[in-house]
């Protein structure tokens, strides 16, 4: 039978992956709603109060499942990963409880007054709901990114009796990679709801459905993946240069480099061998890897020949995660600058092509943030505080039997849940933006079986088209 | 005396308070779950459910409190007592995951309607069993040896903690039953008094077989409530339980709306009070004490200054959610 710290490690890794899918598209979302009632707030017209209501829906069924994995997480830290709460617990649970106080509750509140609240609360009242909301999320990506940066780069502590203390907080908090992990991790949430929000838009175009609102949705998702993919871009390469910096043992894993050396090649594709200490069938660019790494024509990366064997990252799943991140994050980048092209040509709406192959990209965004989670989180093996303390110090001494208990669980608790919750989403696409409700009328009923029934009588000029 | 003889004293308040908040806020939305088979019929399980949906997410939030809480300022505590009870906290979990996607799930679908009222039903009977689990055994204390807990993957389990279990779901039971009858009206309140008293007589018969009980544990919990002269200054408590009982009793034969609910929210709170004075000054009984489990001031000193102005804060925009859905829900008055 497998060790409970394997299990316990497998188990982190499947809830954690779980998990964040979801938090990562409600920031999006979040975001997305405050802007749409905020223009709705100007412009009063049913198209964008229709599109509100429709992500809203969206929205809440999204939220529901970040929250309810959220809360696994929460206490996974005690049941599974003891040793870390003792050893970390003084400087990673502040962070943690300040996510609770500065941004769960928030968001959970005022959430309530975002779905059920629009017949009972004024438009403004309404609107600061949705940012306080959107807010919540931002916070809360604020703090668990400062607690997962500072397990890869720490700073600000001391180790007294093999217990870590805090030592300055400015230093635990805003710790080296922080500050360029943090937009990374939220522009990358931003991306993958901006591919939803577009990819929704171009299915309805696709079968001539919604035409006006899908129109606008594609242009909005399309100017801002526009302007936001190079940005990103930019962004992750500064991450790349703190994980050189920080995490040599991580960037050669990513690279799947044995030997240290100057002027070092970009493989775009290698197959590793961990234990011969080499890569077959490598397909490399020369010099590409100095250029991209250190930003000079020959700089130095180091090889994992220089650490000994057991504080070497695993190497398959970073080197291979990194190439999808990298490739789906240029393939993005030339659908959207595909996108500009045509939009200025005037023929967006109507190429089939183009918009059959943002279908096919829709889930991009949410593999490359997950793909990108695994290079960070598998490069940083076999430390859980890089270099300070290693995940098999951490894990709790567990009977095997009862891991393996509950991670079959949560494997099929969370196949079922999850794959309900995304049924319920694709559902909610397929009924799309409908007639949403307007104030002032008599509360209509629409639960259950009735959800569906347009809340308002008469149709309106704008009315969706097609459908 | 200095911060680290303080703040842990003040922490333990804090972690207590929002442990107290979770039980009571969560505690009737459990309730709605585990009176959920007692409905006539679909259309009333979504009035219940409907009842809670806009607060229900932010009530919970107060367990995720009072777990980071205990990871931020006792993390010997969170991982002792967590790792320890790994099963019942497993089942608890598993069980608000059911409970959680019920709220948004049974409003999107159509055929299988019924089937997420079942999750949100089990869900919260299961959630309210576990904790209650979790009480009991915490109650009955978790010795440790050389600081680890060395009991296995079922030390918490004993007759007491299922006594506790059982007795947390009829607990909930009652706050969910006076919850309908302060926001509901019609047939459903009808339903939810004539449940409140039977609950009501099971609870009180719960708590006097709970004191009966506890003197025959070897529970660190009765020394402070029976030795020397703690009785006489602890007796408040004890009295104001059965003057409350009897209060609740009789406001619920009057068909008052709003009293029920009150009185089943101090009911929980003085039991709550009652398990906290028994506890202190441990954290996790019958040995580990508040200043044995404390992380250091510097880190109970950081979260302290923010909590001082988050938690009001919270506790504000709380109260405001509350009035905004303040008055009778009415049947069919709708999700979104």
């Amino acid at each position: 039978m497998p060790t409970a710290e394997f299990l316990s490690r497998l188990q982190f890794a499947w809830v954690m992956s779980f998990h964040i899918l979801f938090p990562a598209f409600t920031i999006g979302t979040a975001a997305w709603l405050a802007f749409i009632e905020g223009v709705w707030l100007v412009k009063r017209t049913d198209l964008w109060r229709d599109l509100y209501f429709f992500w809203l829906k969206i929205f809440a069924v999204a939220f529901g499942m970040g929250v309810v994995s959220g809360i696994v997480m929460s206490f996974q830290f005690g049941t599974n990963w003891a040793g870390f709460s003792i050893v970390a617990g003084n400087v990673v649970g502040p962070l943690l409880n300040y996510e609770v106080l500065t941004a769960f509750f928030l968001e959970a509140t005022f959430l309530g007054v975002m779905l059920f609240g629009w017949k009972k609360v004024s438009d403004g009242m309404h609107f600061l709901a949705t940012c306080m909301v959107s807010l919540g999320t931002l916070l809360s990506s604020f703090w668990i990114m400062s607690a997962n940066s500072w397990m890869q780069t720490p700073a600000g502590y001391d180790i007294r009796d093999g217990v870590f203390y805090p030592a300055d907080w400015w230093q635990v908090i805003f710790n080296p990679s922080f500050l360029v992990r943090l937009p990374h991790m939220v522009l990358a949430a931003f991306i993958s709801t901006a591919m939803v929000v577009g990819g929704v838009s171009v299915v309805y175009l696709l079968k001539g459905r919604f035409v006006d609102r899908a129109g606008a949705m594609l242009k909005l998702a399309l100017a801002f993946l526009a302007i936001v993919i190079p940005i990103q871009i930019v962004i992750g390469d500064m991450a790349g240069l703190k994980v050189r910096e920080y995490q040599p043992a991580k960037l050669a894993a990513i690279e799947a480099r044995w030997d240290t050396a100057s002027s070092v090649p970009l493989a775009l594709f290698a197959w590793p061998d961990e234990q011969a200490e080499t890569n077959h069938y490598a397909v490399e660019v020369p010099h590409l890897g100095s250029l991209i790494l250190t930003h000079s024509w020959d700089g130095e990366v180091k090889g994992l020949k220089d650490f000994p064997r057991d504080e070497r990252p695993p190497v398959k799943i970073p080197f291979f995660s990194f190439r999808v991140m990298v490739g789906l994050g240029l393939l993005m980048l030339a659908l959207a600058l595909t996108g500009l092209w045509r939009w200025k040509r005037g023929s967006l709406l109507r190429d089939r092509w183009y918009l059959r192959a943002w279908v096919v990209m829709i889930p991009s965004g949410f593999i490359a943030l997950l793909t990108g989670w695994w290079v960070a989180e598998v490069g940083r093996q076999p430390w859980v505080v890089q270099g300070l303390m290693r995940t098999s110090q951490a894990a709790t001494v567990l009977p095997a039997s009862s891991v393996l208990a509950s991670l079959i669980t949560f494997v099929v608790v969370y196949l079922g849940i999850f794959g309900a919750g995304i049924w319920y989403l694709f559902k909610l696409f397929r009924d799309g933006p409908l007639p949403a409700p307007q104030r002032g009328q008599p509360a209509t009923p629409v639960h259950g079986s009735h959800h569906r029934t347009p809340a308002r009588p008469l149709s309106a000029p704008d009315d969706p088209m097609g459908d | 005396m200095d911060w680290a003889t303080v703040l842990p004293v003040v922490w333990f308040f804090i972690i207590g308070f929002a442990v107290m908040m979770y039980v009571l806020l969560d505690g009737f939305v459990l309730g709605l779950g585990i009176l959920l088979p007692f409905a006539d019929d679909e259309d009333q399980r979504d009035h219940m459910m409907n009842t809670a949906a806009p607060i229900w997410d932010g009530n919970e939030t107060w367990l995720v409190l009072g777990g980071a809480g205990l990871m931020a300022t006792f993390p010997k505590a969170y991982a002792i007592v967590l790792s320890a009870l790994y099963l019942p906290i497993l089942a608890m979990l598993i069980a608000l995951i059911f409970r959680g996607v019920a709220f948004e799930f049974r409003f999107k679908a159509h055929t299988s309607r019924w089937l997420w009222g079942v999750a949100f039903s089990v869900g919260s009977v299961v959630t309210a069993f576990a904790q209650g689990l979790i009480l009991g055994a915490l109650v009955e204390g978790m010795p440790l040896t050389g600081g680890k807990y060395v009991q296995g993957a079922f030390g918490w389990f004993s007759p007491f903690a299922v006594m506790t279990a059982v007795a947390v779901v009829f607990g909930y039971a009652l706050l969910g039953a006076t919850w309908l009858i302060l926001k509901t009206d019609g047939r459903l309140q009808r339903i939810a008094f004539d449940l409140t008293r039977p609950l009501m007589l099971a609870v009180i018969g719960f708590m006097l077989m709970v004191s009966a009980w506890l003197p025959f544990l070897d529970s660190q919990l009765m020394e402070r409530w029976f030795t020397g002269a703690h009785i006489l200054w602890l007796s408040p408590v004890p009295i104001l339980t059965v003057l409350n009982a009897i209060t609740l009793w009789r406001a619920v034969l009057k068909n008052r709306e709003v009293q029920p609910f009150v009185l089943a929210l101090c009911f929980f709170a003085l039991g709550f009070i009652g398990l906290v004075v028994g506890m202190w000054p441990n954290i996790v009984p019958p040995s580990m004490s508040i200043w044995e489990a404390a992380s250091p001031p510097s880190s109970q000193g950081f979260v302290l200054v923010g909590a001082a102005f988050l938690i009001p804060a919270v506790l504000a925009y709380t109260v405001y959610s509350y009035r905004v859905f303040r008055g009778k829900v009415l049947a069919g008055e709708g999700y979104h």
